[in-house]
């Protein structure tokens, strides 16, 4: 019996994170998305030079397609929590429903419904409400942010409520949705957000070019891109700290899984690589910087730094957060790198070279990758707990034959890597596409189809062309 | 507020009951659309799909808030029915992620692939209706794990999957013209007369399955409804009727009644069942009260619905005023 229970555990642990992994995929790069879509509404609104027009309407394509992909999983996630963890809504209901009953309320509808203004309706209300409709989707995503950063953040530090019979009963509301972690991770997520969002864009659009795109829409959105990470990447090192920082004071064990500090010491070193032994319970091949990690944490050289072995047991596996750590730190200094000398080059000599063009094409997804390395640092981080200090993860898990659980994770498991496949193969599809377009001009009936829900109509000589 | 916290249950049951009931009538058209999608004619599938295209999203959002509420209000009974609903709700996943995908493929991806999308549209809608019925027939028995019970859900699958299709097609008429709209009046009866027969076999059913129910129809309210009912319900059927045979004559003017029958039939049946059932959330084992969550939480999320439902209604009408008439050719920008 306690060997299926522990499968069971198993597989809905992997599918959990099978399904909030390829779910935070496309809300990552929607929730900024919007925003730029609404910048670039809003600039043909001002200017009504049509080369706005087209910007938005190459990426509202791209949009609508991701945002498809984002409602369907997410879809699925509002089951996972009955399906396979009951005891999560049973034991910390009280607080988790109203904080995803409000995202329903004020995010899901509000997106959903003026999204199908700003796709269908252009010709069917004034232009003024076609930019507001753009404006309140991206308003929209950002509050579905809000709520689900609101509790999540709860379940790593719990605050506003007290316990009745193992049940968590509300107390304050306001402490529970801005309890102590939530500002800095709202931050962290939004910043992830704009910078993968920018250096989609960006990749997009500079492989558009490397194609032989030599129309001014997908330069515009690239230079747009680009300036937007290069400011945003710097910030996002500073919340980053400071959400360390937030963590250190809460979640002291993260901190040390993610350092790689198994005895508590003072002047620890910044390691730079590092192979954490988990039987040894030491490192090996150690590379690191002498009492940076300090500098860093308390911003004293000779500041103490508590070690894993304080927490005995209690604490998260140590190589994934160890590793998770610092491939989004390698990521974003990459992204900080790339952001800058294009800034640089854009500024001085008005274009890119063909290596950097190379260079962001190959970073069009590098967001996602920084973004699940940090979710995986963070979720895994808080192990073995669901909710600190309140639920563990082992006690909320179903009952459910590990049988289902395997059948349902396997189905999962093969949906997305297809769903996958599509997505990346249609975005880059339709990046191939738009370079034969002509500059502006978009009323023939080809491009009519083109930008429509309407299948294109193969003209007979194109099959060499796929 | 100072609400009693059955009365707050009460209240929650009866949004819980409201969101599945606008959910059944607005995804309901979209996936009968879905299903109806006919994979002989290209033109025709274009149309259908235009005619959903500004709307299903949002529909689906009914979904998630009628899962949302039964996971924030009674949250025992959203462990419950998820416990025993685990391989069919996963259907229904997987039924929903390939239309939601699809309807966006269709259009961007390369169009050799277009017809594998619209059959995955077709197929997905299909599996998610008779998921959605068969998970219904589960519910209403209060999961019982009886040769006859499962069977009964299956007929329920059967009998959900035509209902979207009658009121998808009803949809249908109102949205479209010509020779589509002909098509879709043939669709609409046809429908219609499968779920007037499904709708009669789960009435008997439902009556020998669950005991409770049956004495609560013997009641005088029982009673009252017992005859009223049917009655309400026979002259929208006739009302439909005379109006497609009015239809066929070229009255093109009266091509939203259909969907304005089909909407009051479901109203009916949704009468019906909240009767049966009232006031457990799940049939004959578990009353509202006893899985409703702190009065504190309901109380919470309370006043969120009442400042932000009508705001919500107010757009979504919004949006159909947008959107108002026969649906135009499928283009956006």
């Amino acid at each position: 019996m306690q060997e299926v229970l522990e499968s069971t555990l198993v597989l809905s642990r992997i599918q959990f994170a099978a399904n909030i992994s390829f779910h935070i995929l496309f809300p990552t790069i929607t929730i900024a998305l919007a925003w730029l879509l609404f910048f670039f509404k809003w600039r043909f609104q001002r200017t009504q030079h049509p080369v706005w027009m087209r910007v938005y309407r190459f990426w509202v394509k791209i949009f609508a397609l991701t945002f498809a992909l984002g409602v369907v999983t997410g879809i699925t996630m509002s089951f996972q929590f009955g399906t396979n963890w009951p005891l999560f809504m049973e034991r910390v209901g009280n607080i988790a429903g109203p904080l995803l009953g409000y995202e329903v309320l004020t995010a899901f509808f509000l997106e959903a419904t003026f999204l199908g203004i700003m796709l269908f309706g252009i010709n069917r209300v004034p232009q003024w409400v076609h930019t507001l409709a753009t404006l309140l989707v991206a308003v929209g995503t950002s509050m579905s942010a809000f709520w689900i950063i609101a509790l999540n953040s709860w379940m790593h530090t719990p605050a506003g409520f007290y316990l009745e019979h193992g049940v968590a009963m509300p107390e304050s509301w306001l402490a529970i949705i801005f309890n102590p972690s939530m500002p800095y991770r709202l931050a962290h997520m939004m910043l992830a957000s704009f910078l993968t969002a920018s250096f989609f864009v960006a990749g997009i659009s500079a492989y558009r070019i490397l194609k032989g795109d030599s129309k001014r829409a997908p330069r515009l959105a690239l230079t747009t891109a680009v300036v937007l990470a290069a400011v945003v990447a710097p910030l996002q090192m500073f919340v980053g700290d400071l959400h360390g920082l937030n963590t250190l004071e809460h979640q002291p064990q993260k901190i040390a899984a993610m350092e790689g500090v198994w005895d508590t010491e003072r002047g620890a070193p910044l390691l730079l690589f590092a192979w954490p032994d988990e039987t040894t319970r030491a490192n090996r091949y150690e590379v690191g910087v002498p009492k940076l990690a300090s500098v860093i944490l308390t911003h004293d050289p000779d500041g103490e730094i508590v070690g894993l072995n304080d927490f005995a047991l209690n604490h998260p596996p140590v190589k994934p957060l160890f590793f998770g750590f610092r491939i989004m730190v390698a990521v974003g200094l990459l992204m900080l790198t790339l952001a800058w000398l294009s800034v640089w080059h854009l500024w001085r000599r008005g274009n890119l070279p063909a290596w950097l063009l190379k260079g962001l094409v190959a970073m069009t997804f590098s967001g996602w990758v920084a973004t699940l390395a940090g979710w995986y640092v963070t979720e895994m981080g808080r192990q073995p707990w669901l909710v600190t200090g309140v639920l563990r993860t082992a006690d909320a898990v179903t009952t459910q034959p590990s049988a289902h659980v395997a059948l349902s994770l396997a189905a999962y498991l093969i949906v997305y890597a297809f769903l996958l496949w599509a997505y990346l193969h249609t975005v880059f599809h339709m990046a191939k596409k738009s370079v034969a377009v002509e500059e502006y001009e978009t009323k023939s009936l080809q491009e009519m189809s083109a930008i429509a829900n309407a299948p294109v109509v193969k003209p007979a000589h194109s099959g060499a062309m796929l | 507020m100072n609400l009693s916290p059955d009365m707050l249950a009460y209240i929650f049951l009866g949004l819980l009951g409201l969101a599945v009931m606008i959910y059944a009538v607005l995804d309901g058209y979209d996936l009968g659309v879905g299903m109806l999608l006919p994979m002989n004619d290209l033109e025709q599938r274009n149309t259908l799909l235009a005619s959903i295209g500004p709307f299903w999203d949002a529909n689906e959002t009914w979904l998630v808030l009628a899962v949302g509420i039964l996971l924030i209000a009674f949250p025992k009974a959203h462990s419950l029915v998820l416990y025993e609903l685990y391989l069919p709700a996963l259907i229904l996943l997987i039924g929903l992620i390939a239309r939601g995908v699809a309807f966006d493929m269709r259009a961007k991806a390369i169009s050799d692939y277009q017809r594998a999308w619209d059959w995955a549209f077709k197929f997905g809608s299909l599996t998610a209706a008779l998921a959605q019925g068969y998970m219904l027939g589960r519910f209403v028995t209060g999961f019982l794990h009886t040769g006859f019970a499962y069977g009964f859900a299956l007929l329920s699958a059967l009998c959900v999957a035509a209902a979207y299709v009658y009121i998808g097609s009803a949809w249908l008429v109102m949205k479209t013209e010509g020779e589509l709209q002909s098509r879709a009046l043939g669709w609409l009866r046809l429908a219609g007369a499968v779920t007037l027969l499904g709708l009669v076999f789960v009435s008997a059913a439902n009556l020998t399955l669950v005991p409770e129910v049956v004495s609560r129809w013997f009641t005088p309210t029982g009673k009252a409804l017992l005859v009223l009912i049917p009655m309400i319900g026979a002259a929208a059927l006739y009302y439909i009727e005379q109006t497609v045979l009015r239809l066929y004559q070229g009255e093109e003017h009266l091509s939203r009644r259909p969907f304005i029958g089909v909407v009051v039939l479901f109203l009916l049946s949704f009468v019906a069942l909240a009767f049966s059932f009232f006031p457990y959330v799940v049939p004959g084992k578990m009353l509202a009260t006893e899985a409703a969550s702190a009065a504190a939480s309901l109380e919470f999320i309370l006043v969120g619905v009442i400042f932000v439902l009508p705001v919500i209604l107010a757009y979504t009408v919004y949006s159909y005023r947008v959107f108002w008439g026969k649906s135009e050719g499928l283009r956006y920008y």
